[in-house]
């Protein structure tokens, strides 16, 4: 198991004592693509944060387990955290300019990360910066590789981004709504290539999202986060077969080309699933 | 209630709106669909008189408009953005926000109209002295809905209304939408990228592609496939394969 997590809280301290952000989830993962779908504040990212240890300075995190490749990620100090962010487990967010350097060129970025875990010569680096644009479909590599991130396009500042998540060669790719500012065609676009390049590299994915229908196209799986807890998984195929009353919400509450509603159906929420 | 004629808009050597034009009649809808840097945004700014470097001939219920606006025309065409962070200030409570527009337009009444207003989006009266930053994306979105209702308007241009919101408030706020057009008569013109969103509130669509409006079409019409010019082929495919939970997709 790569990803193995059991009964994770991560807790913040309010003035009226502590309160739970993410309630008792387990999660265990191999090479496969598990999509986290839930609307905003709902917890999926403390949850995949929480692998990395990428949390907020105020957060408290406990779980019975929560490992990484046999690693206890509870018990590493920081220097173990450092082998394993941005080398053997990279994070892609929604907004590459957060993520990329300013001032410094795309290539010369994903250059800086292929060093940071191969062994080799600065020409090799160049080199291999310029495989991983094309790998990720850029048209142009060379002329992509000396532009600055803010001459890039939203898609293109993406694509830049998983290249250079993936210059060293990581086990476990987590997508943080990696696409949510791009239109449906770029959106696409990048969500296939991400699946292309992790089923040929045998690496594992976390996609989170807050479109149900879109995940379950790219993902193995899908689980489904209320109130911090998953209330419900599914394998990708069989959303149709969702039970729980918050996912079937989900998938009832879209317009949709194909079936015009006159008024759209609205989540009516239930006590009881965040009980 | 709106016709554009011609309308063309650069940006330095750039042509980011190249001769589009249509017609939406009073109390309609029309949607405007197409990837990102189409020009969608930039259509709507040159109608809202946020950009007044245009070309062409612009009229709203027959009076044609000059590249500078007077303040009945901001009285009576309001605009809603995409992030309704971005459009409400920080520092100010959800009573100062809907307070200016009244301000502007010299309209009394100011608590009469706040708890109407309030009312109308369905935001509960305790919202009226909160801060942006103390309410849900949903309600700020709703906040920005009632300050742009305050004014008494005719038009909303509405610019990627629900793109920053989860599905569940996306529901409730194209249903408020709805609501609000039936009850006021109000005439829309709504941008975004998503073709179930627009062809859900909007009777005609345009499409727009590099600057141009490749086609026009109504929303059965774009919904059973009738479509002329293949990028709206191409974008129909697309979300018609998204938006099925099972199947394959092809880019
Ligand atoms: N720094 C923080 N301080 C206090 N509460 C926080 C903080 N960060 C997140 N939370 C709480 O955790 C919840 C879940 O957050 P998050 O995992 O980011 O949600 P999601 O990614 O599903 O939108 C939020 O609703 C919020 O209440
Ligand atoms: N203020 C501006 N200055 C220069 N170029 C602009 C400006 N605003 C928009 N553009 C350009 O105009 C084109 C259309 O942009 P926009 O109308 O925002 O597209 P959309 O809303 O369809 O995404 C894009 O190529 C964009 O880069
Ligand atoms: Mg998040
Ligand atoms: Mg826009």
């Amino acid at each position: 198991m790569l990803v193995d997590i059991a009964n994770l809280r991560v807790t913040f301290p309010t003035p009226r004592g502590p309160s739970a952000a993410v309630r008792g989830v387990s999660i265990s993962l191999g090479a496969e693509k598990l999509g986290i779908v839930g609307e905003s504040g709902s917890g999926k990212s403390l949850t995949a944060r929480s692998i990395l240890k990428l949390l907020p300075g105020n957060a408290t995190l406990a779980a019975d387990r929560l490992s990484f490749d046999g690693i206890d990620i509870l018990a590493a100090n920081e220097r173990a955290m450092r082998a394993i962010r941005g080398k053997r487990a990279g994070l892609i967010m929604q907004d590459p300019k957060y993520s990329l350097n300013p001032v410094m060129t795309a290539g010369g970025q994903i250059a800086e990360a292929w060093r940071a875990h191969h062994k080799g010569s600065a020409r090799q680096a160049r080199d291999a910066a310029m495989d991983l644009l094309a790998q990720v479909q850029i048209r142009d590599p060379a002329r992509v590789a000396q532009a600055y991130p803010h001459e890039l396009s939203g898609g293109m500042g993406q694509r830049v981004m998983i290249a250079m998540m993936l210059a060293p060669d990581p086990e476990l790719l987590i997508a943080d709504e990696p696409t949510s500012a791009l239109d449906a065609t770029v959106q696409a676009e990048i969500l296939r290539l991400m699946e292309d390049l992790v089923a040929r590299r045998g690496m594992a994915l976390i996609l989170i999202s807050h479109d149900l229908p879109l995940v379950s196209h790219f993902c193995d799986r899908v689980a489904v986060m209320y109130a911090g807890r998953i209330v419900e998984e599914l394998r990708a195929g069989d959303l149709t077969r969702a039970t729980h009353p918050y996912t079937r919400g989900l998938l009832d509450c879209l317009p949709a080309l194909s079936h015009p509603q006159p008024r759209l159906k609205v989540l009516v929420r239930d006590a009881a699933w965040s009980a | 209630m709106i016709d554009v004629v011609d309308l063309r808009v650069r940006f330095g050597r750039v042509e980011a709106v190249r001769g589009i034009s249509f017609a939406v009649a009073r109390g309609a809808s029309f949607g405007i669909v197409g990837e990102s840097g189409s020009g969608k945004s930039t259509v709507l700014r040159a109608l809202s008189g946020l950009n007044d470097d245009w070309t062409g001939r612009m009229a709203i219920d027959g009076q044609a408009l000059a590249p500078r606006r007077g303040r009945d025309f901001f009285r009576r065409v309001q605009m809603v953005f995409q992030d309704p962070y971005g459009s409400l200030h920080p520092r100010q409570t959800v009573d100062r926000a809907l307070s200016e527009p009244l301000i502007v337009h010299g309209m009394g009444d100011a608590e009469g109209r706040i708890l109407r207003g309030l009312a109308e989006v369905a935001l509960p009266p305790e919202a009226r002295f909160r801060y942006p930053h103390q309410l849900s994306g949903g309600q700020r979105q709703r906040v920005a809905i009632a300050r742009a209702l305050m004014s008494e308007p005719d038009v909303l241009l509405l610019d990627e209304p629900t793109s920053a919101l989860d599905v569940s408030v996306q529901a409730e706020v194209l249903n408020l939408l709805a609501d609000l057009q039936e009850r006021r008569g109000l005439t829309y013109v709504l941008v975004s990228h998503n073709l179930a969103v627009v062809a859900h509130l909007c009777g005609q669509i345009g499409v727009m592609q590099g600057g141009e409006l490749v086609e026009t079409l109504s929303a059965e019409a774009l919904r059973a496939g009738r479509t002329s010019h293949p990028h709206t082929t191409e974008l129909r495919r697309l979300s018609t394969e998204l938006e099925e939970p099972e199947g394959p997709i092809t880019l």
